[in-house]
């Protein structure tokens, strides 16, 4: 697996970094391109159970962690290497950090990024801070290797996003590491 | 800040969280140099703070300030200078945005128990605005531009040894950008002689620093409206509290609580004050009164309120405040330990002064 992961790293930055500027036309395209080769369904789009294993649920789409889905409290791991535990759904992750929950990509304007705008959207994958200036984004959306996108296709990625149909889901507030026991917050 | 380490239960369908994982430690080095400008001196020294040969003798025409509500930075004692290109002076005909002239540059010095850390800004030619840090080396000897991506952890040794954090250049612009003109804690508010006696971690003026009289008087500062200068600009408030508990939201919030349309900060929350507008302090009551929080205490759906009368406890100012979880604390970035001086200030204003949501109905 290590050797599938490490022709991974190499080929997707690759990709999103060479195939040049789109025009305006197809911009959405790629986006759409990019959202799929950087696999933002995998985690944003919450897997279901399917004839043939778990698939991600389409109806669902980037839609994020579903609010019905209310987590039991993550479970203790001994000491060791294994670290992290996620759901069913792929789309909660306790480490620690804390339990994340993957966001609603959807142009919803309550839930969503439906008020973002692209400026918030670069800033946000830039600096890995939720839109640029507020808390650090947690693991594990892979900030360090996002970041590295060309302006160009950050545009598209998000461009593409604001197409998508907008789900109504209020993705839960991430929790604390247990040592801290504080509250957590997000402002969408 | 967390960094990314799954060694966890990885399975197929997530290999990519590996991958993810392990490419921060390839994440980018850019730093982008504004168009046009040269590059930034690798030393402090070469960036016209010192006199030529010394690290410690600033050069005539750069000014020392003191702002009179400081940022909390963790304890660091910090000291800011300023300089302003021959023949320029700011233009303050909007007395909240000052106009600084391209050539403007501003250093903070940073101390614990030695220099630390100076961050320089410069206004480009271009009218652009660009931001760096020097880290001191330990013997004190000069200091030496830092990378753009910051360090999140520098180990300083000493008699107290602790981690130090030094910014990316994206942390400075998340703090720098959101106000209207970037540079902080010099404006007409900050540098008023009319200075706050019970301000949070005060310091005196220096027998060199200039402040609004001085620098009106010297030709710097042009066109601020003669009220200003009248009478210097000052903080309403009910009670002394209150003046320096709003003082202290503004030096330590305002910046990106300016309640603008700006999407980036999502609370419709206004600490900033402005000097110009005679119900500013009203404004701000009116936004800790009526600004919807979305805070919740874990395994709570109510919202707590961000002021709740007579009650910090309550109060999600105070919470996130005196919070050092990277979730919830205020502010998000350039601190790690809470303000003990400054949650008792805001404690005592929410539970004891002048009820902040009733006192002005
Ligand atoms: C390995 C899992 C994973 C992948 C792959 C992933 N994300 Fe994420 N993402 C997350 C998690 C978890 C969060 C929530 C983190 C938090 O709450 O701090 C998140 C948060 C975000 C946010 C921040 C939302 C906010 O309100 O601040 C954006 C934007 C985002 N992801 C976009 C994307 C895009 C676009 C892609 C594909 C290019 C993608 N993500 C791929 C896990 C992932």
């Amino acid at each position: 697996m290590k050797s599938v992961a490490a022709s991974f790293l190499m080929i997707v930055p690759a990709y999103v970094l060479m195939l040049g500027v789109a025009t305006a036309d197809d911009q959405v395209s790629r986006g759409k391109y990019l959202v799929t080769i950087a696999a933002c369904n995998d985690c944003h789009t919450p897997l279901k159970l399917g004839p043939k294993g778990p698939e991600p649920d389409m109806s669902l789409m980037l839609s994020g962690h579903p609010e019905s889905l209310q987590m039991p409290t993550a479970p203790s791991l001994p000491p060791g290497p294994w670290t992290s535990s996620f759901a069913a759904t792929n789309t909660a992750w306790a480490g620690p950090w804390g339990v994340s929950f993957t966001a609603n990509l959807t142009p919803d304007p309550e839930t969503g990024l439906g008020r973002w705008t692209l400026r918030n959207f670069k800033d946000t994958i830039r600096s890995g801070r939720h839109l640029g200036r507020g808390r650090p984004i947690l693991p594990p959306m892979p900030i360090p290797m996002y970041k590295q996108m060309t302006d160009a296709d950050l545009e598209a990625v998000f461009a593409y996003l604001q197409t998508i149909p907008a789900i109504s889901n209020r993705v839960p507030q991430p929790l604390p590491p247990p040592a801290t026991g504080t509250a957590a917050a997000t402002e969408h | 800040m967390f960094v990314p380490r799954h060694g966890g239960i990885i399975s197929a369908m997530s290999f990519k969280v590996l991958m993810a994982a392990a490419i921060t430690a390839l994440a980018g080095m850019v730093f982008v140099v504004s168009a046009g400008a040269g590059p930034l001196p690798d030393r402090l020294s070469d960036t016209g703070l010192f006199v030529e040969g010394s690290t410690s003798e600033v050069r005539a025409g750069v000014l020392s300030f003191t702002p009179q509500y400081p940022l909390w930075s963790d304890g660091a004692i910090k000291r800011r200078w300023i300089y302003l290109p021959p023949g320029t002076f700011i233009d303050a005909s909007r007395p909240s945005a000052w106009e600084f002239p391209r050539g403007t540059r501003l250093w903070k010095e940073f101390r614990l128990e030695r220099r630390v850390e100076t961050r320089f800004i410069e206004r480009l030619a271009d009218g652009s605005w660009r931001y760096a840090t020097y880290i001191w080396s330990e013997d004190g000897q000069d200091a030496v531009l830092a990378s753009g991506e910051g360090i999140a952890s520098l180990t300083l040794n000493g008699t107290e040894p602790r981690q130090y954090s030094i910014p990316s250049e994206l942390d400075c612009r998340a703090c720098h950008e959101g106000p209207a003109v970037p540079v902080l804690g010099f404006s007409a508010l900050q540098l008023s002689s009319d200075r706050d006696p019970l301000a949070v971690h005060a310091e005196s003026l220096r027998a060199d620093d200039v402040d609004l009289r001085k620098l009106i008087e010297r030709g710097l500062v042009r066109n601020l409206p003669t009220s200003l200068i009248k009478t210097p600009p000052r903080i309403s408030a009910a009670s002394p509290t209150e003046r320096a508990a709003l003082g202290y939201l503004h030096g330590n919030c305002g910046q990106c609580h300016t309640n603008s349309s700006d999407a980036s900060v999502p609370v419709d929350l206004q600490l900033a004050q402005d000097v110009t507008d005679p119900a500013s302090t009203e404004k701000v009551l009116q936004s800790l009164r009526s600004s919807s929080s979305q805070f919740r205490l874990p395994g709570t759906t109510a919202a707590v309120p961000l002021v709740s009368p007579g009650a910090s406890h309550n109060s999600a100012l105070l919470i996130r405040m005196r919070s050092r979880d990277a979730s919830v604390q205020m502010p998000p970035l350039g601190t790690a330990i809470p303000d003990s001086e400054g949650l008792a200030l805001i404690a005592r204003w929410i539970d004891q002064d002048k009820n902040p949501s009733t006192s002005r109905e």
